[in-house]
Parts: C-alpha cells; sequence; structure tokens
C-alpha cells in the first residue's frame, strides 16, 4: 500500500477515508483532525488554559502530545485510582510522559492520589460499599476534575474520548431511548454555574487510529487494560459498531456526525435543576450533599468501623477528612457530578 | 515467524512461509478495524508480507469501563 500523499510506503490504511498514509502524513492527518475537531466544535481558543484528563492509556497521552504540539497550553491531571498494579503502571507511564515530552514543553502535571485526599480508593469502594468500581471512579474522576480545574483556574477540561467512545454512547442511548442524555450528547458539555466546560477533541479520531499514532510517535501508554473494565457493556457496543465498520467502512462517523447535524437538533435540552451549594464541600448540587459527598461519608464509615452503618451527618466527605496537604484544596465552587450530562455520567465508554 | 498478543491474555503463534497480515488476521478471526499490527517500530498494513524470523504484535485497540 502507498501513501496517498507522497506514494511512499504506507503505514495505515483508513478505509473509512478510502486513504493510506506513510508515517509523516499519518501523523499529519491524525493533527489536522483534532484540529479540525478543535475549530468545529468551538473548543478552545488559542488563549485558554486547558487541563488535560489524562490516565496514562493511549488516548489521553495522544491528547496531550497533539495539544502541546499545535501550541495550546496544556497541562494535566492524573488520578492516582488505587486500582492496584493498573494505578501503579499507569502513573508510572504519566509521569515519565510528563518528564521527557511535557515538561520541556513547559507543561505542568497535577497528580491527585484519591486515597491521600479523600480516605478512599476505588478498590476499597468496591469492597467496602459494593457499589460498582467504574460507578465509584466515574464520579471521582468528574467530581476532582471539575473540582481542580475550577480551583485552579483551567478554562477547560479535555478528555480523550474518541469516535469510538461517543458512537458506542450513542448507541446505547439509542438503544434506551434515553431523550435527555441524547439531547446533551455533544463533544462540548459547556461551562457556568461551577462546572468547567468539558470538551473531546479526539471525536473525529477512532481508537485505531489513536493506537496508531501513539506507536508511530513513540507515546509510551498503558496497554493492559483497568481490571473493572472487563466484560463493560460498551465493549459489546464497540464491538457491534466495528462489525458494521469492517462491511461498510465509514459507518460510526456517518452514526455520530449525522446525528450531530441532524439528530440532535430536533431534541429539546431539557433545563437543568437548580442548583445549590452542597452542605459539606460547598460545590453545586440539585440536593443538599453533592453525590461525591455522600458517596465519600458511606465509604470512610464503613472503613472506620467495619460493619457500621452510615452516618452521613457525621461524615463531611472529603473536605474535613482529606489529609493534609492533599493536592485538591477544598474549598470553592466546583462540579455538581450528578448534574452531568448522560455521555459523561454514565453509561457507556 | 512468531505473532503474539499482550491483551487481553498473552497469546502467541507461529505461522510457516510468506504470509500477508491480511491473511494472518482472517485466520485467527480477528477484525483488522479494532487492532493495530506492529512490527519492530513501525505499523504493517493489510498487503504486507511477513516471512522468517519477524515477531509481530497483533495489539487490540478498543478500551474502557463504564465510568471513563
Ligand atoms: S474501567 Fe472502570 S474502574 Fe477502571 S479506570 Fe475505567 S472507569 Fe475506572
Ligand atoms: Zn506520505
Ligand atoms: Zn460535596
Amino acid at each position: 500500500m502507498r501513501c496517498i500523499k507522497c506514494r511512499g510506503k504506507a503505514v495505515i490504511d483508513l478505509r473509512r477515508h478510502n486513504a493510506a498514509f506513510c508515517r509523516e502524513h499519518f501523523v499529519e492527518f491524525f493533527q489536522g483532525q483534532v484540529r479540525r475537531a478543535i475549530e468545529q466544535f468551538r473548543m478552545f481558543g488559542p488563549d485558554d488554559r486547558i487541563l488535560v484528563a489524562v490516565s496514562g492509556g493511549k488516548d489521553s497521552l495522544v491528547l496531550w502530545e497533539v495539544l502541546l504540539h499545535l501550541g495550546y497550553r496544556a497541562d494535566a491531571l492524573y488520578i492516582d485510582l488505587g486500582i492496584g498494579d493498573y494505578s501503579a503502571a499507569s502513573t508510572e507511564k504519566v509521569r515519565r510522559f510528563h518528564q521527557q515530552r511535557a515538561a520541556p514543553l513547559g507543561a505542568d502535571l497535577h497528580v491527585v492520589s484519591l486515597k491521600a485526599a479523600y480516605g478512599f480508593d476505588v478498590d476499597e469502594a468496591r469492597d467496602r460499599v459494593r457499589r460498582p468500581p467504574c460507578s465509584a471512579c466515574g464520579l471521582s474522576k468528574r467530581y476532582i476534575f471539575n473540582k481542580v480545574a475550577v480551583d485552579r483556574g483551567y478554562d477547560v477540561v479535555a478528555t480523550g474520548h474518541n469516535l469510538d467512545d461517543e458512537a458506542a454512547v450513542l448507541l446505547g442511548n439509542v438503544l434506551r431511548w434515553n431523550m435527555s442524555y441524547l439531547a446533551r450528547q455533544w463533544p462540548v458539555l459547556p461551562g457556568g454555574r461551577g462546572f468547567v466546560r468539558k470538551v473531546k477533541p479526539l471525536v473525529r479520531l477512532t481508537e485505531r487510529e489513536t493506537a496508531a499514532y501513539a506507536v508511530l510517535t513513540g507515546v509510551d501508554y498503558i496497554v493492559e487494560e483497568c481490571p473493572h473494565a472487563v466484560g463493560a457493556t460498551s465493549h459489546v457496543y464497540k464491538d457491534l459498531l466495528n462489525r458494521l465498520e469492517q462491511q461498510s467502512p465509514g459507518s460510526k462517523h456517518q452514526f455520530l456526525f449525522q446525528f450531530y447535524q441532524q439528530g440532535r437538533s430536533q431534541l429539546k435540552v431539557e433545563e437543568r435543576p437548580d442548583l445549590r451549594s452542597c452542605r459539606y464541600c460547598g460545590q453545586p448540587t440539585p440536593g443538599d450533599v453533592c453525590a461525591f459527598c455522600r458517596m465519600t461519608a458511606l465509604l470512610l464509615d464503613q472503613l472506620e468501623q467495619p460493619g457500621g452503618g452510615a452516618a452521613m451527618d457525621s461524615s463531611p466527605a472529603g473536605a474535613q477528612r482529606s489529609t493534609p496537604g492533599a493536592p485538591v484544596s477544598q474549598a470553592g465552587p466546583a462540579a455538581a457530578p450528578e448534574a452531568e450530562p448522560a455521555s459523561e455520567a454514565g453509561a457507556v465508554n | 515467524m512468531r505473532i503474539f498478543m499482550r491483551i487481553p491474555q498473552p497469546r502467541e503463534w507461529r505461522f510457516e512461509g510468506r504470509r500477508s497480515v491480511r491473511s494472518i488476521l482472517e485466520e485467527l478471526n480477528i477484525n483488522p478495524e479494532t487492532v493495530i499490527v506492529i512490527c519492530g517500530d513501525t505499523l504493517l498494513t493489510p498487503d504486507d508480507v511477513v516471512e522468517g524470523d519477524v515477531e509481530v504484535e497483533i495489539r487490540p485497540a478498543i478500551s474502557g469501563g463504564s465510568g471513563r
């Protein structure tokens, strides 16, 4: 196969674009797609301060690499979730990437340990309150990313969600005809009222393309999956969509982008509920106590008194109990995770 | 040639003679849309032919848990 730009030996074929590229022209194509998504969805401008949510996986590290390469002011936040060997290996990948490729360009890395800052980790959440690990994990990540971004004055949080992720979320929402989630599915979640804007600059690129970019540019990512990802519904949806893609290249892109261009405008976005300040952490929430503080209170109570019941009133989560010197400051407005849109809150990806 | 995967579980296969990447993926029943095929520091396309002592990694690109 030959590169469609220079006729050199191709290293990747992209059937959905009826194209093949050599290393140099694939890198150029990939970065062009990121730039195009940023402009198409007006994600951010050259002066915005961006906080990239990195996990050590290919998508988020590649996103950070490309944003820096394109000249954006992009720092990153990594959360150590305390998931055994997986978290240890991820931490190592992120630190090394920062040291070797981001710090030389002036970018900062913030690291928050869930255990050190809030007193529990994802594995303890699973064991003690029998909460599905991905639910505790997702809630913690949404809360902490938003909180750090707001506290540290970032304009936008960028995540590594790609075309496969978003198409799988769309399929999940369509299978349930979840109209309110569908109405909010968009590569930009607007900020305001204590929420920082969230964007997905890889939305025009597939996971395979992102993995290829990582290998071809030497981005060393954690190849192993989080042990809790095994059997995720999102894998089933992605598999279905990829079978379709194999038969009919371009299907995933059509499905997602035709929805963005035509389907979504037909849907009415419901008014968000009124928000007030969480009694414990001060962040906006539709209720009295935000979902993260409710979970933290329950967990800390269980961790301190095995077998004891939850004592909400005596357990101001996160705030008072966090380890002194924890990287996350405790005051100030930030996210109400339960008020986040569906594609984030949960179902798939 | 040695063909291997690290995830979801470590696996490996040996093939003799000259084989195209396409035919290897077909034989292993792997959807080419879900993997990259790595040889050294570069990637192989379906029409590339491998032979001899080479080592080729087939790496799934699909990831993610439900709270990602
Ligand atoms: S698979 Fe689940 S537990 Fe693991 S990092 Fe992803 S969301 Fe968290
Ligand atoms: Zn070329
Ligand atoms: Zn709270």
